[in-house]
Protein backbone atom coordinates (compact mmCIF):
# COMPACT_ATOMS: atom_id res chain seq x y z
CA UNK A 1 0.00 0.00 0.00
CA UNK A 2 1.24 3.78 -0.61
CA UNK A 3 2.68 5.86 2.35
CA UNK A 4 1.98 9.46 2.73
CA UNK A 5 3.93 11.98 4.34
CA UNK A 6 1.79 15.07 6.01
CA UNK A 7 3.52 17.80 7.56
CA UNK A 8 0.82 19.25 9.65
CA UNK A 9 0.94 22.77 11.43
CA UNK A 10 -1.48 23.96 13.83
CA UNK A 11 -1.17 27.68 14.99
CA UNK A 12 -3.58 29.70 17.24
CA UNK A 13 -5.99 31.54 15.66
CA UNK A 14 -5.12 35.41 15.55
CA UNK A 15 -7.78 36.22 18.38
CA UNK A 16 -6.15 34.10 20.76
CA UNK A 17 -3.52 35.50 22.65
CA UNK A 18 0.19 33.47 22.95
CA UNK A 19 1.43 34.87 25.85
CA UNK A 20 4.14 31.94 25.58
CA UNK A 21 5.02 33.73 22.00
CA UNK A 22 5.11 37.19 23.62
CA UNK A 23 7.89 35.96 26.09
CA UNK A 24 10.11 34.50 23.64
CA UNK A 25 9.69 38.34 21.52
CA UNK A 26 10.57 39.26 24.59
CA UNK A 27 13.58 37.37 24.93
CA UNK A 28 14.43 38.10 21.42
CA UNK A 29 15.67 41.75 22.54
CA UNK A 30 17.92 40.61 25.28
CA UNK A 31 19.74 38.33 22.50
CA UNK A 32 19.94 41.91 20.85
CA UNK A 33 18.01 41.01 17.78
CA UNK A 34 15.51 44.23 17.32
CA UNK A 35 12.54 44.57 14.88
CA UNK A 36 10.72 41.62 15.67
CA UNK A 37 7.07 43.07 16.18
CA UNK A 38 5.43 39.42 16.32
CA UNK A 39 6.18 35.77 17.49
CA UNK A 40 3.54 33.25 17.60
CA UNK A 41 4.23 29.95 18.41
CA UNK A 42 2.58 26.54 17.36
CA UNK A 43 3.21 23.12 16.43
CA UNK A 44 4.66 20.96 13.52
CA UNK A 45 3.97 17.31 13.57
CA UNK A 46 5.24 14.85 10.98
CA UNK A 47 2.65 11.75 10.18
CA UNK A 48 3.69 9.00 8.20
CA UNK A 49 0.22 7.00 7.00
CA UNK A 50 -0.46 4.23 4.35
CA UNK A 51 -3.75 4.64 2.50
CA UNK A 52 -4.72 3.32 -1.05
CA UNK A 53 -4.99 6.60 -2.54
CA UNK A 54 -4.00 10.33 -2.06
CA UNK A 55 -7.92 11.46 -1.61
CA UNK A 56 -8.35 8.79 1.15
CA UNK A 57 -4.67 9.73 3.07
CA UNK A 58 -6.27 13.63 2.48
CA UNK A 59 -9.38 12.85 4.00
CA UNK A 60 -7.92 10.93 7.27
CA UNK A 61 -5.59 13.64 7.54
CA UNK A 62 -8.22 16.41 7.96
CA UNK A 63 -10.53 14.12 10.34
CA UNK A 64 -7.19 13.87 12.53
CA UNK A 65 -6.27 17.59 12.25
CA UNK A 66 -9.91 18.56 12.83
CA UNK A 67 -10.58 16.14 15.88
CA UNK A 68 -7.76 15.81 17.24
CA UNK A 69 -4.31 17.46 16.58
CA UNK A 70 -5.90 20.56 16.78
CA UNK A 71 -8.86 22.61 18.68
CA UNK A 72 -10.94 24.72 16.33
CA UNK A 73 -12.12 26.85 18.95
CA UNK A 74 -8.52 28.01 19.22
CA UNK A 75 -6.38 27.04 16.77
CA UNK A 76 -6.02 26.63 12.68
CA UNK A 77 -4.06 23.75 10.91
CA UNK A 78 -2.67 23.71 7.58
CA UNK A 79 -0.99 20.40 6.10
CA UNK A 80 1.02 19.67 2.50
CA UNK A 81 0.56 15.78 1.69
CA UNK A 82 3.32 14.09 -0.34
CA UNK A 83 3.89 10.48 -1.42
CA UNK A 84 6.55 8.80 -0.15
CA UNK A 85 8.22 7.32 -3.46
CA UNK A 86 8.58 3.70 -3.67
CA UNK A 87 12.90 3.82 -3.27
CA UNK A 88 12.28 6.12 -0.20
CA UNK A 89 10.01 3.06 1.43
CA UNK A 90 12.98 0.68 0.85
CA UNK A 91 15.69 2.78 2.39
CA UNK A 92 13.37 2.85 5.63
CA UNK B 1 -27.25 7.74 44.84
CA UNK B 2 -23.31 6.82 44.48
CA UNK B 3 -20.85 9.82 42.45
CA UNK B 4 -18.16 8.05 40.18
CA UNK B 5 -15.11 9.74 39.71
CA UNK B 6 -13.10 9.19 36.52
CA UNK B 7 -9.56 7.97 37.05
CA UNK B 8 -7.47 8.85 33.77
CA UNK B 9 -3.88 8.03 33.82
CA UNK B 10 -2.27 11.66 35.44
CA UNK B 11 -5.13 12.74 37.45
CA UNK B 12 -3.86 13.45 40.59
CA UNK B 13 -7.50 15.36 42.56
CA UNK B 14 -9.01 12.08 42.25
CA UNK B 15 -8.66 10.99 46.08
CA UNK B 16 -9.01 14.56 47.00
CA UNK B 17 -12.49 14.65 45.67
CA UNK B 18 -12.94 11.36 47.26
CA UNK B 19 -12.11 12.50 50.67
CA UNK B 20 -14.45 15.28 50.13
CA UNK B 21 -17.81 13.71 49.24
CA UNK B 22 -16.78 10.53 51.01
CA UNK B 23 -14.87 11.48 54.24
CA UNK B 24 -16.09 15.07 54.40
CA UNK B 25 -19.95 15.14 53.52
CA UNK B 26 -20.42 11.12 53.79
CA UNK B 27 -21.18 10.82 50.24
CA UNK B 28 -21.29 7.37 48.38
CA UNK B 29 -18.21 7.66 45.98
CA UNK B 30 -16.51 5.04 43.87
CA UNK B 31 -13.56 5.52 41.80
CA UNK B 32 -14.00 4.36 38.04
CA UNK B 33 -11.40 3.46 35.87
CA UNK B 34 -10.80 5.82 32.68
CA UNK B 35 -11.82 2.32 30.65
CA UNK B 36 -14.69 1.96 32.24
CA UNK B 37 -18.04 2.33 30.00
CA UNK B 38 -20.87 1.28 32.38
CA UNK B 39 -22.20 4.40 34.06
CA UNK B 40 -25.49 2.86 34.91
CA UNK B 41 -25.42 2.73 38.62
CA UNK B 42 -24.26 6.48 39.30
CA UNK B 43 -26.38 9.01 40.77
CA UNK B 44 -23.38 11.51 38.90
CA UNK B 45 -19.60 11.60 38.04
CA UNK B 46 -16.97 14.16 38.60
CA UNK B 47 -13.98 14.57 36.12
CA UNK B 48 -11.03 15.74 38.39
CA UNK B 49 -8.14 17.46 38.20
CA UNK B 50 -4.77 16.56 37.24
CA UNK B 51 -2.74 16.28 34.01
CA UNK B 52 -4.76 13.46 32.02
CA UNK B 53 -2.43 11.39 29.69
CA UNK B 54 0.66 14.17 30.95
CA UNK B 55 -1.78 16.90 28.87
CA UNK B 56 -0.13 16.21 25.73
CA UNK B 57 -0.74 17.92 22.85
CA UNK B 58 -3.24 19.87 24.97
CA UNK B 59 -5.04 19.83 28.28
CA UNK B 60 -7.84 17.14 27.73
CA UNK B 61 -7.08 16.43 24.33
CA UNK B 62 -6.40 13.35 24.40
CA UNK B 63 -8.47 12.04 27.74
CA UNK B 64 -11.66 13.00 25.38
CA UNK B 65 -11.12 9.74 23.91
CA UNK B 66 -11.09 7.75 26.80
CA UNK B 67 -13.94 4.87 26.50
CA UNK B 68 -15.17 5.78 30.05
CA UNK B 69 -16.19 9.80 28.41
CA UNK B 70 -18.34 7.97 24.85
CA UNK B 71 -20.30 6.86 27.86
CA UNK B 72 -20.45 10.41 29.53
CA UNK B 73 -21.50 11.68 26.50
CA UNK B 74 -24.80 9.65 26.94
CA UNK B 75 -24.78 10.31 30.68
CA UNK B 76 -25.47 14.11 30.10
CA UNK B 77 -28.10 13.56 27.24
CA UNK B 78 -30.20 11.87 29.81
CA UNK B 79 -29.62 14.41 32.36
CA UNK B 80 -27.10 12.80 34.45
CA UNK B 81 -25.11 15.82 36.53
CA UNK B 82 -21.40 15.77 35.61
CA UNK B 83 -19.05 18.06 37.58
CA UNK B 84 -15.40 18.41 35.59
CA UNK B 85 -13.15 20.78 37.88
CA UNK B 86 -9.41 22.23 37.04
CA UNK B 87 -8.75 19.34 34.22
CA UNK B 88 -11.66 17.93 34.07
CA UNK B 89 -13.15 21.11 32.82
CA UNK B 90 -10.57 21.00 30.28
CA UNK B 91 -12.29 17.78 29.33
CA UNK B 92 -15.66 19.04 28.95
CA UNK B 93 -14.67 21.78 26.83
CA UNK B 94 -12.47 19.09 24.70
CA UNK B 95 -15.19 16.49 24.31
CA UNK B 96 -17.48 20.08 23.49
CA UNK B 97 -20.01 19.38 26.22
CA UNK B 98 -19.43 23.14 27.19
CA UNK B 99 -18.02 25.88 24.85
CA UNK B 100 -14.98 27.49 24.66
CA UNK B 101 -11.54 26.29 25.76
CA UNK B 102 -8.72 26.93 28.67
CA UNK B 103 -5.43 28.25 27.46
CA UNK B 104 -2.23 28.96 29.15
CA UNK B 105 -2.42 31.82 31.41
CA UNK B 106 -1.78 35.27 30.63
CA UNK B 107 1.33 35.72 32.40
CA UNK B 108 2.44 32.17 31.66
CA UNK B 109 2.39 31.33 35.94
CA UNK B 110 1.06 28.10 37.49
CA UNK B 111 -1.33 29.89 39.97
CA UNK B 112 -2.17 28.45 43.34
CA UNK B 113 -3.75 30.22 45.90
CA UNK B 114 -7.43 31.20 47.13
CA UNK B 115 -9.57 33.13 45.36
CA UNK B 116 -12.70 35.16 46.01
CA UNK B 117 -15.58 34.11 43.44
CA UNK B 118 -18.49 35.48 42.44
CA UNK B 119 -21.78 33.76 41.90
CA UNK B 120 -23.06 35.18 38.74
CA UNK B 121 -25.91 32.76 38.51
CA UNK B 122 -27.91 30.61 40.33
CA UNK B 123 -30.09 29.06 37.62
CA UNK B 124 -29.06 25.53 38.24
CA UNK B 125 -29.00 23.22 40.84
CA UNK B 126 -24.91 23.95 41.12
CA UNK B 127 -25.17 26.82 43.41
CA UNK B 128 -28.39 27.42 44.33
CA UNK B 129 -28.19 26.05 48.23
CA UNK B 130 -25.16 29.18 49.15
CA UNK B 131 -26.25 31.30 51.68
CA UNK B 132 -24.25 33.63 50.63
CA UNK B 133 -25.34 36.27 48.11
CA UNK B 134 -22.70 36.67 46.12
CA UNK B 135 -18.99 35.42 47.12
CA UNK B 136 -17.33 32.64 47.90
CA UNK B 137 -13.53 31.78 48.65
CA UNK B 138 -12.39 28.68 46.54
CA UNK B 139 -8.27 27.22 45.79
CA UNK B 140 -7.27 27.42 41.81
CA UNK B 141 -4.02 25.74 41.15
CA UNK B 142 -3.72 25.87 37.20
CA UNK B 143 -1.12 26.86 34.26
CA UNK B 144 -3.59 26.83 32.19
CA UNK B 145 -7.09 28.09 33.30
CA UNK B 146 -7.42 31.01 31.26
CA UNK B 147 -10.74 30.23 30.06
CA UNK B 148 -11.46 31.59 25.74
CA UNK B 149 -14.09 32.14 23.85
CA UNK B 150 -15.29 34.31 21.04
CA UNK B 151 -17.78 36.40 21.08
CA UNK B 152 -20.83 34.60 19.51
CA UNK B 153 -19.69 32.32 22.44
CA UNK B 154 -19.65 34.54 25.07
CA UNK B 155 -23.13 35.97 24.37
CA UNK B 156 -24.70 32.79 24.19
CA UNK B 157 -23.22 31.87 27.30
CA UNK B 158 -24.88 34.99 29.00
CA UNK B 159 -28.09 34.76 27.28
CA UNK B 160 -28.84 31.40 28.27
CA UNK B 161 -27.49 32.34 31.96
CA UNK B 162 -24.93 29.92 32.16
CA UNK B 163 -21.86 31.97 33.34
CA UNK B 164 -21.52 30.19 37.22
CA UNK B 165 -18.64 31.98 38.74
CA UNK B 166 -16.52 34.53 38.02
CA UNK B 167 -13.19 35.78 39.91
CA UNK B 168 -13.80 39.02 41.59
CA UNK B 169 -10.21 39.93 40.21
CA UNK B 170 -9.16 37.91 36.97
CA UNK B 171 -6.23 35.51 37.94
CA UNK B 172 -5.28 34.16 34.42
CA UNK B 173 -6.65 36.68 32.00
CA UNK B 174 -9.77 34.66 31.17
CA UNK B 175 -12.80 35.97 29.10
CA UNK B 176 -15.23 37.78 31.25
CA UNK B 177 -13.41 36.92 34.26
CA UNK B 178 -15.05 33.15 33.79
CA UNK B 179 -14.14 30.78 36.48
CA UNK B 180 -16.83 28.40 35.64
CA UNK B 181 -19.80 27.41 33.08
CA UNK B 182 -22.73 25.27 32.93
CA UNK B 183 -24.32 24.03 29.80
CA UNK B 184 -27.82 24.88 29.02
CA UNK B 185 -29.95 22.54 30.37
CA UNK B 186 -27.75 22.75 33.73
CA UNK B 187 -26.63 19.32 34.36
CA UNK B 188 -22.94 19.61 33.65
CA UNK B 189 -20.58 22.00 35.19
CA UNK B 190 -17.20 23.15 34.56
CA UNK B 191 -15.09 25.30 36.59
CA UNK B 192 -11.45 25.95 37.10
CA UNK B 193 -11.86 26.77 41.15
CA UNK B 194 -10.47 23.34 43.37
CA UNK B 195 -14.15 23.16 45.65
CA UNK B 196 -12.68 19.54 47.19
CA UNK B 197 -10.12 21.48 48.73
CA UNK B 198 -12.30 23.65 50.48
CA UNK B 199 -14.37 21.11 51.98
CA UNK B 200 -12.47 20.59 55.48
CA UNK B 201 -12.84 23.11 58.29
CA UNK B 202 -9.42 21.66 60.20
CA UNK B 203 -7.51 22.49 56.87
CA UNK B 204 -9.80 25.69 56.07
CA UNK B 205 -12.21 26.65 53.38
CA UNK B 206 -15.90 24.81 53.63
CA UNK B 207 -16.82 26.46 50.36
CA UNK B 208 -16.70 23.75 48.52
CA UNK B 209 -19.50 21.49 50.21
CA UNK B 210 -22.26 23.44 48.66
CA UNK B 211 -20.94 22.02 45.09
CA UNK B 212 -20.04 18.81 46.19
CA UNK B 213 -23.50 18.14 47.62
CA UNK B 214 -25.33 19.33 44.60
CA UNK B 215 -24.24 16.37 42.82
CA UNK B 216 -26.76 14.19 44.38
CA UNK B 217 -29.31 17.00 44.74
CA UNK B 218 -31.89 18.48 42.54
Amino acid sequence: MPIFQAKVEVNLRPSVLDPAGEAAKSASLRLGIEGVNKLRIGKSIMIEIDASTEDEANKSIQLLCDRLLSNPVIEKWSFELNRIPIESQVSL
Amino acid sequence: MTIGIVIFPGSNCDRDVRWATEGCLDMSTEFLWHESTDLSHFEAIVLPGGFSYGDYLRCGAIARFAPVLSSLVDFVSKGGKVLGICNGFQILTELGLLPGALIRNKDLNFICKDVDLIIESKRTSWLVNYKQDKQITLPIAHGEGCFYCNEDSLKKLQDEDSIALRYSLNPNGSTYDIAGITNKKGNVLGMMPHPERACDSKIGLTHGQEILKSLISN
